[in-house]
């Protein structure tokens, strides 16, 4: 049965991710990011940001925290035993660093079906207290049914 | 850094038998599938497996230190197929198709033991 896509454009509500220093430090520890930026406030200055840098990927961080609503809507009813991470994009505006907060807003772009194979798409926008736009990430899901 | 039609990066990583339990902390995903073993078993897996967005995280990290810094970035897609394995190397490779202006676009995929584990990787990447 292919999925219902009443959904599609449901807005939910926005997310505030306040960055924290020594979270960024963390997450490049544990992705293997070797560049100073990301742990050495003195380098990070130097390069004239005003603390720790976040990697571009730290995006998944911030914006997770919004995308989960959608994962765990029941009006969507995601079968997680079946759900895989199809794809992932991201386009990033400028840095995020330790201190900020981020607001995230996530909407249902698209729901499909091909095949055997329900599309769930998720879209996330991101932005800073001075209203940049610091990441835009698109969500792909996917859920094998009649499996 | 420049990076010039037809160039080609790569970075090699292994990831250790504690990288998913890391990952889960600082990212907040614990599904049990990366970080529990006898879960990971009884759902059919042949054992824990990695984040992909650890590994796309992975594919990030060979563009920026490529191209000379986090701000150079501008936009990274990719699809996931098959599974991440923990301790098995794994190989990213990047390849310019195209520089127009102060942009590169970059083609990549992360391969792993002759798997291709991330592919159809696509990336603009701001050079000098």
């Amino acid at each position: 049965m292919p999925p219902a896509t009443d959904a599609i454009g449901k807005i939910y509500p926005a997310t505030v991710y306040a960055v924290g220093r020594e979270k960024v430090r963390e997450y490049a520890a544990a992705v293997g990011e070797t560049s100073p930026l990301h742990f050495d406030l003195v380098a990070a200055r130097d390069a004239g940001y005003a603390d720790v840098v976040a990697p571009p990927m730290f995006a998944v961080v911030y914006a997770g925290h919004s995308v989960v609503q959608g994962i765990f809507d029941p009006e969507l009813g995601i079968d997680f035993a079946h759900l895989v991470h199809g794809g992932q994009a991201f386009s990033w505006g400028p840095l995020v660093v330790a201190g900020e907060e981020i607001e995230t807003a996530t909407t249902v772009k698209e729901i499909s079906a091909r095949g055997e194979l329900s599309f769930y798409v998720f879209e996330s926008v991101s932005r800073n207290r001075s209203g940049k736009t610091v990441c835009i990430g698109t969500w792909t899901n996917i859920v094998r049914s009649g499996g | 850094m420049t990076l010039s039609r037809g160039e080609t990066f790569e970075l090699k990583v292994t990831p250790d038998p504690y990288v998913a339990i890391r990952y889960a902390g600082a990212s907040g995903d614990f599904n049990p599938i990366h970080i529990d073993e006898e879960f990971a078993r009884s759902v059919g897996l042949p054992a824990r497996i990695l984040h992909g967005l650890w590994t796309m995280a992975q594919v990030a990290r060979a563009h920026t230190e490529a191209a000379g810094g986090p701000e150079r970035l501008r936009s990274l897609s990719v699809q996931f197929r098959g599974m991440g394995m923990l301790g098995a190397e794994i190989t990213v490779t990047g390849t310019v198709r195209a520089v127009e202006g102060a942009v590169a676009t970059v083609d990549s995929e992360a391969r792993q033991g002759g798997r291709r584990i991330i592919r159809n990787g696509v990336a603009e990447v701001t050079v000098d």
